[in-house]
């Protein structure tokens, strides 16, 4: 039992494993303390954060299925993740009707940039969105012809592949990297390492947001967003970030204090981004898809500035 | 509809109409609660795309997918023999003389017989699927319906994002997420004049309710 155990979780290294318990441990600590909540001020509705628990449960369940099932599962799954992301940009969005057969090429390009993360090409990897995809687009337009609206839908489709699937790619790269670069943690390890601690960021913030929240950061985009919650996020990112290091990742103390902050700082940037764009265009929640999150950019924003930037800091110190 | 016919029609729809629905596209329904559990209904919708049949089909039960039967143009979908039988054995569509002249017989004939049955039948009463993402005037013939079976509910459904995914004239699908409105049902009013007005502006709330993102300053 144990010998096809250790097949069955090869790809992974043993911390790796440990973390993925570790983030159902929390689960059900933060489930135990939303009952707990409920029960004692009955009075007040606790749907919301129930809802968003049990999407919490949902999430972690697929993630951590998709890790202990193989690496390419894993890559399957976040080119979904792009997939679905760049679905909801581009529903959400004012779209041109001759852009149609643009925009089938903008989704093509998803399959081909988590290949070559797959392949471990990291030469093409870097320039195929913003070198290959970025030239074609514009052309492909031209030939359509529509001038009318031509720079408005360009811009918005080039922005919206590059945070949706040039940014979240760089999960899949991460998971790619030589385990010998992180013989610890491997790249599962750096994975869990950057989406967990960017989303308990957006948790913590939100935490200390609603405890001591008083000073507004920037109203007119996020009128919820506080220095305190900021500031008190980005110190317990911080701190979290110190504590897991050495279990996942190469990082030494001080690198970890500086990838705690930068992801700290980055999740918040993401968010209010979209926030940005959700206001532009009205809405409340980019979708659906997650009850009690919206859809899935407000799950993935501060993943958009998180990713390449946690990448490239981690890349140029040990890769 | 013979056995063949009905066990090619359940692959159709569960391996490949409700995967490109669900995961291609992507719902977002809005009032899931409000849709039939069974037949006898009427299910009507505003029409932009050929998907929105397989999208309305795909929101319906599985189980009663044999059950479902869209009224559609003879003219069209009739037009050669490939895909008449397409049309009528696997999509299961009641053909609708649209011109009244052509036939002295009674035009919506088959499509009270299904009712009768406790079938439940996809309607567009804008008759085709005119300009992407724009409502046209509403036609008579679901009134004559309902005139006829005042007992059986209307549904009717806003149907917002796929003439983006395909627009008329186009072949290739491209994914956008579906918002799907599910309004009150309604019943036969007494009064075709009323009835109308009553659907009209049901369509209008609902068109109300969606979000509206299509053009770019549309606050100003």
């Amino acid at each position: 039992m144990m010998g096809f155990l250790d097949h069955f979780l090869d790809h992974l290294q043993p911390n790796a494993v440990w973390a993925l318990v570790i983030i159902f441990v929390l689960l059900v600590i933060a489930t135990l303390i939303s009952y707990a909540l409920k029960l004692k001020n009955s009075s007040r509705d606790y749907s919301e954060l129930l809802s968003r628990i049990h999407s919490w449960w949902v999430m972690a369940t697929l993630f951590a299925v998709v890790f202990l099932l193989s690496r390419s599962t894993a890559l399957v799954f976040f080119a979904f993740i792009s997939f679905l992301a760049l679905k909801e940009y581009l529903s959400l969005i004012p779209t041109r009707r001759a852009d149609h057969r643009v925009l089938f090429w903008v989704y093509a390009a998803i399959p081909f940039q988590y290949y070559w993360a797959s392949m471990e090409w990291f030469g093409m990897f870097i320039i195929f969105i913003p070198v290959y995809l970025f030239l074609f687009m514009p052309m492909r337009m031209v030939i359509i012809g529509e001038v009318d609206g031509f720079l408005r839908a360009a811009g918005t489709l080039h922005w919206g592949v590059m945070i949706t699937v040039f940014s979240l790619s760089h999960i899949a790269y991460l998971l790619v990297l030589p385990v010998e670069g992180n013989p610890i943690g491997g790249g599962a390890g750096l994975v869990i390492f950057l989406v967990v601690l960017t989303q308990l960021n957006d948790v913590s913030q939100y935490v200390w947001g609603k405890l001591l929240g008083r000073r507004k950061v920037i109203e007119k985009v996020s009128p919820n967003k506080t220095w305190e919650g900021f500031i008190g996020g980005v110190l317990t990112t911080t701190l979290l970030a110190t504590l897991a290091a050495p279990w996942l990742t190469p990082l030494n103390l001080y690198e970890s204090i500086l990838a705690g902050l930068i992801i700290g700082m980055g999740g918040f940037i993401g968010d209010v981004i979209i926030s940005a764009v959700k206001r532009d265009l009205k809405v409340k929640d980019s979708g659906n898809l997650l009850p009690g999150h919206g859809g899935i950019l407000d799950r993935v924003d501060s993943l958009t500035y998180t990713a390449p930037l946690f990448f490239h800091y981690l890349y140029y110190l040990h890769y | 509809m013979s056995m063949f016919a009905n066990i090619l029609r359940y692959l159709f729809f569960g391996l490949v109409v409700r995967p490109v629905v669900m995961i291609v596209l992507g719902l977002n329904v809005r009032n899931r609660y409000r849709l039939v559990k069974n037949g006898p209904a009427i299910v009507i919708a505003n029409h932009n795309s050929h998907l929105d049949t397989m999208v309305l089909m795909t929101l319906l039960p599985f189980r009663l997918l044999h059950k479902i039967h869209p009224v559609a143009a003879a003219d069209y979908f009739l037009r050669n023999r490939v895909l008449a039988w397409f049309a009528l054995s696997i999509i299961g569509i009641i053909p609708l003389q649209r011109s009244v002249k052509a036939s002295h017989s009674d035009p919506l004939a088959g499509a009270t017989a299904a009712l009768d049955r406790g079938d439940i039948l996809i309607l567009f009463p804008e008759g085709s699927r005119g300009e992407p993402e724009k409502m046209s005037e509403l036609k008579n013939g679901v009134s004559h319906l309902a005139k006829r079976h005042p007992d059986v509910p209307v549904i009717p459904i806003y149907l917002h994002g796929l003439g983006k995914a395909l627009p008329k004239g186009e072949a290739l699908l491209v994914p956008f997420f579906c918002d799907v409105f599910v309004g009150e049902t309604l019943f036969w009013k007494g009064n075709r004049q009323r009835y109308i007005e009553t659907l009209t502006s049901r369509f209008e709330e609902l068109d109300a309710e969606c979000c509206h993102s299509d053009e770019w300053d549309n606050d100003e």
